[in-house]
């Protein structure tokens, strides 16, 4: 008997976004199907992928990752034109992680500063984030959003505690943002119905649902993008419509498994190939679960992502 | 035609003697209907019953054991699309190909690849299930020295012989009698004759053709020729097929009825490129491969795959829980610091991935809170005053530690009063919020 497909199409669809301006602008999402199922619908954009660039030189990442960064890591300007002119970054990520009260305190003008210098060093698409610190963050981010006003950052990260705030500067100054809340898929919906209550255009938004690593309760990540790409398809919610982002690198680069060295812990390996490949499994693991921006730190994880997305579309 | 939940209760003997696990036949009924359990769970029912069932009674994806004995592996018999919905059932089986031109060293060092990958990870072992040995040679005689040296060397492992050459895998099938190998290489033009082999070996039969259509029509004629153990092969040689065909293979399979693709399915994930063959296994275990096939096993690489498939398979409806107790991080000493959390899975990971991190030894006392995190189990009375200090009292690490000092989550800072109280002779001290101030503040008391 012949097969015929059992398709399933949607009435939902996921809202595709462009970040940042001019000729290195990138788009994502755009799907009204499941990740990577072309076969059964649209996928018009690929995922993305932004390298994560410090505003300060890392003390903590463990050697494998912080050696490739070794000559340009003292500055946030070098370190982001190396990542566009040598590394081929389609984006980049820009960590104010210097402005956390416990790790330098940088002030809001600061912080500014530095993102005025990487936006005139680098044309891609910037995404630039505060120190994890709500109200800290609250501070800076209204800041920074003024200096990058006209280049449409991707801004965040906004939660709960400061999403008035944040959001508020972003929209004055034509900002996207993200959108963060602690994996589960309510808080995530609840957090974008409050962000667009405040009058912010819902398809500026992108979702954050918090990620973890490989090992390390992913998945749980997994999981809630799961659904919340299940709720924008196939219930066509609104408020879930959003594309997702997987903040891999920062989750990745602290366990265990990517620090231990072969001599310790001889059953796991080579140490390099297993930092490089963690970070590459956690990222694809949520690309097949819903995530089109991925925040990466590695280079040849992002090449190897890279060849599997290339493989799947 | 399925039946209906009615239907099938009508035919089951009706004590309600809860056997299969459900309180009642009709509820047993109910969830065979939808195909969420097998026949088999009643021991009760009539032979009668037992035909009249027939296809109704089946699981829709049907297992298939590959190998003999303690390293037997069983996949098939899924359920559900997504993770969220139901727990996946029968991990991916990881397999390591070896062709049969590979020289002698080759095949050697990856039979011991096999042997030794086996590796703990929270409490499971976890391992490369099986060996795929590869008829690349076409030559029965390289294909049968191989299939020998494979059943000398790793006699409890499963085996896949991948050949499409009858004569080949006639000699290297005659090494794994009683072994329940599966033999991966039936096609349209030899189905008859290894549908014959596989019925007298024992051995459970892979079927490959060039896409779902092509698919169905074989499977149905190899099981015409009485074959019931399939594994099917779609011939998908990219990611992008790989996600196509599996998802119409399992969605036919679960949401249509459809038996002739009802079978556990086989990837083979090998690329000149290992860190991409490491992601395609990925993508294997994540979208319902039952079977992928690997060109190598370094250590690195299988710990990353087995943790995926760990994380991909654990059943997401019992919220996970590490084990009550006090754990030493980093060696502590008896300076070193003690905290408290509760015993929610991925609390205890990031608390102690933060604490790793920090570099500072320290001990972390996790108390069992039925798997909630900190918030959680604060406002459902599980993470009191009292509790904890009736779990510090008996987990003995008073005797372990100079200071009796009790560091507790930011969050619950409004119990250090209480805790003061019951814990006589105790420092509380309130500690961050969030896990990701740890390492400053762990690293900011030492010094
Ligand atoms: S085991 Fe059989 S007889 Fe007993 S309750 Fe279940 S279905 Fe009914």
């Amino acid at each position: 008997m012949a097969f015929t497909p059992p398709k399933e199409t949607n009435t939902g669809k996921v809202y595709s976004v462009t970040i940042g301006s001019g000729d290195a602008a990138v788009t994502i999402g755009g799907e009204n199907v499941l990740p990577f199922h072309g076969f059964e619908g649209v996928v018009p954009n690929k995922p993305a992928i932004a390298f994560d660039v410090l505003d300060t030189a890392p003390v903590d990442w463990p050697d494998t990752v912080r050696e490739v960064y070794a000559g340009v890591s003292d500055d946030p300007v070098k370190w982001a034109k190396h990542c566009v002119e040598n590394l081929n970054a389609k984006a980049v990520a820009l960590r104010l992680s210097s402005t956390h009260p416990d790790n330098g305190n940088r002030s809001a003008a600061e912080a500014a500063e530095t993102v005025k210098r990487v936006l005139d060093a680098v044309s891609v698409p910037l995404i630039i984030l505060g120190s994890n610190h709500a109200e800290k963050d609250a501070d800076v981010l209204v800041k920074v959003a003024e200096v990058a006003k006209g280049r449409n950052c991707l801004i965040g990260k906004a939660q709960e505690a400061n999403y008035k705030t944040v959001a508020a500067a972003a929209m004055a100054h034509g900002h996207m943002l993200v959108a963060m809340s602690e994996l589960d898929i309510n808080l995530s919906k609840q957090l974008n119905i409050m962000i667009t209550q405040l009058g912010f255009n819902k398809e500026k938004v992108i979702i954050d649902p918090m990620c973890s690593a490989l090992g390390y309760g992913l998945e749980y990540t997994y999981t809630v993008m799961e659904r919340i790409r299940l709720a924008a398809l196939t219930q066509n919610d609104a408020t879930m419509q959003q594309p997702i982002l997987g903040d891999v690198g920062m989750y990745v680069w602290k366990i265990k498994e990517v620090s231990a060295s072969e001599e310790i812990l001889p059953a796991w390996g080579a140490m390099k190939e297993r930092g490089i490949g963690w970070e590459a499994q956690t990222a694809a693991a949520l690309l097949m679960a819903g995530a089109e921006l991925l925040i990466m730190r590695h280079p040849e994880a992002v090449a190897a992502v890279d060849a599997f997305i290339n493989e799947l579309m | 035609m399925a039946l209906t939940g009615v239907e099938i209760f009508k035919m089951l003997p009706k004590t309600n003697c809860k056997k299969c696990g459900f309180p009642t036949c009709l509820a047993f009924a109910m969830q065979l209907a939808q195909r969420k359990v097998s026949l088999d769970a009643c021991p009760d029912v009539s032979e009668d019953a037992k035909q009249k069932l027939g296809d109704a009674s089946a699981p829709p994806i049907r297992p298939i054991t590959i190998g003999a004995g303690a390293r037997a592996v069983k996949v098939g018999e899924e359920t559900v699309m997504f993770r969220h919905e139901k727990k996946f059932v029968n991990p991916s089986i990881l397999a390591l190909a070896i062709k049969d031109t590979d020289s002698g060293d080759v095949m050697a060092a990856k039979i011991n690849d096999c042997l030794v990958s086996e590796i703990d990870r929270v409490g499971q072992k976890l391992k490369i299930d099986a060996l795929c040995l590869i008829n690349e040679s076409n030559d029965a005689g390289k294909f049968e020295a191989l299939a020998k040296a494979a059943a000398e060397k790793a006699p409890a492992v499963a085996v896949i012989l991948c050949t499409e050459n009858v004569d080949a895998a006639k000699a290297a099938i005659a090494h794994f009698s009683g072994k329940k190998p599966l033999l991966y290489g039936a096609t349209e033009a030899n189905a008859e004759e290894m549908a014959k082999l596989a019925k007298s070996s024992g051995a459970s039969l892979g079927i490959k053709a060039v896409g779902l259509d092509a698919l169905s029509t074989l499977s149905d004629k190899i099981k015409g020729f009485g074959v019931e153990d399939i594994v099917l092969d779609s011939g998908a040689k990219t990611a992008k097929d790989m996600i196509e065909h599996n998802t119409y293979i399992r969605r036919a399979a679960l949401k249509k009825g459809n038996k002739s693709l009802g079978y556990p399915v086989i990837n083979v994930a090998v690329r000149d490129n290992n860190m991409l063959e490491t992601l395609i296994a990925g993508l294997g275990i994540g979208k319902y491969a039952a079977i992928v096939v690997l060109s190598s096993a370094q250590k690195w690489k299988n710990l990353v795959m087995f943790t995926l498939r760990q994380n991909i398979y654990t059943d997401p409806q019992v919220p996970m829980q590490v084990e009550q107790k006090v754990y030493e991080i980093g060696n502590p000493k008896a300076e070193s610091p003690l905290m408290i959390t509760t015993n929610f899975s991925l609390t205890y990971f990031i608390v102690a991935g933060e604490v790793e991190n920090s570099k500072v030894p320290a001990w972390l006392a996790i108390m069992d809170c039925e798997g909630l995190s900190v918030l959680t189990a604060w406002a459902a009375g599980k993470f009191t005053a009292a509790k904890i200090a009736a779990f510090i009292k008996e987990s003995g690490i008073e005797g372990k530690i100079a200071n009796k000092e009790l560091i507790i989550p930011g969050y619950v800072a409004i119990l250090s009063g209480a805790l003061e109280e019951k814990l006589e002779g105790w420092k509380i001290t309130v500690g961050p919020r969030e896990a990701n101030a740890l390492p400053s503040y762990l690293k900011s008391r030492t010094a």
